[in-house]
């Protein structure tokens, strides 16, 4: 997957997640937790939902990366380059 | 060989399975019982619909709504909102002799009650309302989760009848402990209740039920009824599988249970006696009464009514009896604002909650215990209507449920609704794959018991995974 695929990814699974959430105006650079109502039980969930989909692992001390979208594909992409 | 096998097929034991069958996981859910739900559950009878177990769904929130408990359940669930579409309560009341305090699902109704009542009070009432413990605090790390409500609301107000007045429906809808409750819980149950307030879908608890049985079988999950649970398989320290009250065994590589804490400890095989003795003790009884019209028509419009005929509430099993009467909950299903589509229940319906000791009933003789539920009946609605209009002379058909009866359902040692005073808030026990979720874990209530269900699976069974 190319890091704009990837981003659609995860647009996808946050729209699964919460699908009351206007995802339009998503600044890439700026954390989550600052624009979407997401608690850890969300993050979570995009963990859970990359490894039901695609079968990436994420060990849980690398959850920090997945603050922002940015820093989310940055981490993602060399883990689903050749998915 | 199962991921995970859950004891139980109640809301909790319901909504894990959800999680896990979600992520892919092979997950079986066991129940005794014939049917669904556990504690909250619904039948048919002589044409009509009864429902047994949901008053209220407490956690009130609209579409939209992104925080607290219910939005995060339907969320975690991947549920829609119309799946559970809650009508708002009309409104609701605490009767004690006197005095009168309404609340709805905006708290300024109930601030402004209090100003007007106990105008000397209200200043204490929004200190205590700015000391809650948020719910980000409630998994019991926080030092003051498992002080003395009554202590905390005595820092706050010095009106006593005030004090019993707030605590009286918060016991009600959730407290295990007698006379006392934890400020934690007081907290959790102060949000449900005043912040976030009651709703009701249209058709009831089944609506709930049937949702969450058809998501867990849509995504897979196996949902056995008739399949007790009679003993947890333990070998060198795990659990390995369960064996089922026919002798059949179940193998898992762990095991989530809704049993309840003391219920589950005895079905491991490797504890010979469960050194807990404190399972909960309180339990109720209930009637529903059928009236020919709308209660609103009789001049009843409250959803719920909690109500208390003296100044000290007493939150306890009874002393000296089979019921106590004193205090109890009366809950209307046709006081809620459902949609105009949706249009008014078909029958006028009053129920009727009291306290009432689970062994006394246990040991009556059928003919006896038949008998009593006639008369236990006649002393609560004798009671209720001291703070309602009497609707003795409306009634055209009549169910009850005793202690007796939620024990059948249940399986919960002394028929206890709330489970044990003392929470096991990290769902752990003394085998590392066996877990436990529901009643005896944490929160309570309909909402309660699914957020229970979601956290341990999240926490237990999906990580680990």
């Amino acid at each position: 997957m190319t890091p704009a695929e990837i981003r659609d990814e995860i647009i996808d699974i946050l729209e699964d997640i919460s699908p009351d959430e206007d995802l339009d105006g998503l600044d890439d650079q700026k954390p989550f937790r600052d624009q979407l109502e997401l608690d850890s039980m969300d993050f979570l969930d995009i963990v859970m939902e990359l490894r039901k989909r695609h079968r990436v692992q994420i060990p849980e001390e690398d959850y920090g990366n997945l603050a922002s979208m940015h820093s989310t594909v940055t981490y993602l992409e060399p883990k689903m380059k050749d998915i | 060989m199962y991921d995970t096998i859950i004891i139980g097929a109640g809301m909790s034991g319901l909504a894990a399975g959800i999680r896990l069958a979600h992520f892919d996981q092979r997950v079986c859910i066991l129940e005794r019982h014939y049917t669904i739900g556990g504690l909250n559950s619904f039948y048919r009878m002589g044409g009509r619909d009864y429902d047994v177990g949901l008053h209220a769904m407490t956690n009130f929130a609209r579409k939209g709504d992104k925080r607290g408990p219910l939005a995060k359940l339907i969320r975690q669930l991947r549920f829609g909102w119309e799946d559970f579409k809650l009508a708002e309560q009309i409104g609701s009341s605490i009767r004690f002799p006197g005095v009168s305090l309404d609340f709805n699902n905006d708290i300024e109704m109930l601030e402004s009650e209090i100003a007007s009542r106990f105008p000397d009070q209200i200043d204490g009432f929004r200190t205590l309302c700015g000391s809650l413990l948020d719910y980000s605090d409630m998994d019991g790390g926080s030092p003051e989760f498992m002080r003395s409500a009554r202590e905390v609301l005595a820092e706050h107000l010095s009106e006593p009848l005030l004090i019993e007045m707030l605590l009286c429906p918060l016991m009600w809808y959730g407290n295990a402990r007698e006379d006392d409750m934890d400020f934690g819980q007081f907290c959790i149950m102060f949000r449900a209740c005043y912040l976030e307030g009651f709703g009701r879908p249209y058709k009831g608890v089944r609506v709930i039920l049937k949702n969450l049985v058809r998501k867990f079988r849509g995504l897979g999950g196996e949902l056995k009824l008739r399949h007790g649970v009679s003993r947890i398989h333990v070998e060198d320290g795990k659990a390995v599988g369960v064996v089922l009250d026919d002798g059949t065994e179940i193998e898992g590589k762990r095991i989530l249970s809704s049993a309840g804490n003391i219920e589950t400890m005895r079905m491991c095989d490797d504890i010979t006696t469960p050194e807990v003795a404190r399972a909960g003790k309180l339990s109720f009884i209930e009637s529903i009464s059928i009236l020919d019209r709308d209660p609103k028509a009789l001049g009843f419009d409250r959803t719920i009514v909690f109500y208390n005929d003296s100044e000290k509430f007493h939150w306890r099993r009874p002393d000296d009896g089979l019921c106590d009467a004193r205090t109890g909950v009366i809950c209307s299903p046709n006081n809620y604002i459902y949609d105009s589509d949706e249009g008014t229940l078909p029958d006028g319906v009053v129920r009727i909650t009291t306290l009432a000791d689970h062994d006394r009933w246990c040991e009556l003789p059928e003919q006896k215990y038949l008998a009593e539920k006639v008369t236990q009946y006649d002393a609560a609605v004798a009671s209720a209507v001291r703070f309602m209009p009497d609707f003795r002379s409306n009634v055209i058909a009549t169910d009850v449920f005793t202690p007796k009866t939620i024990r059948r359902f249940t399986f919960h040692d002394n028929g206890a609704v709330y489970g044990a005073p003392d929470k096991q808030l990290d769902g752990c026990t003394h085998l590392p794959n066996l877990y436990l979720c529901g009643t005896d874990q944490g929160f309570v209530g309909i909402v309660g018991a699914i957020v229970s269900g979601i956290s341990m699976a999240n926490r237990h069974c999906l990580m680990s995974d």
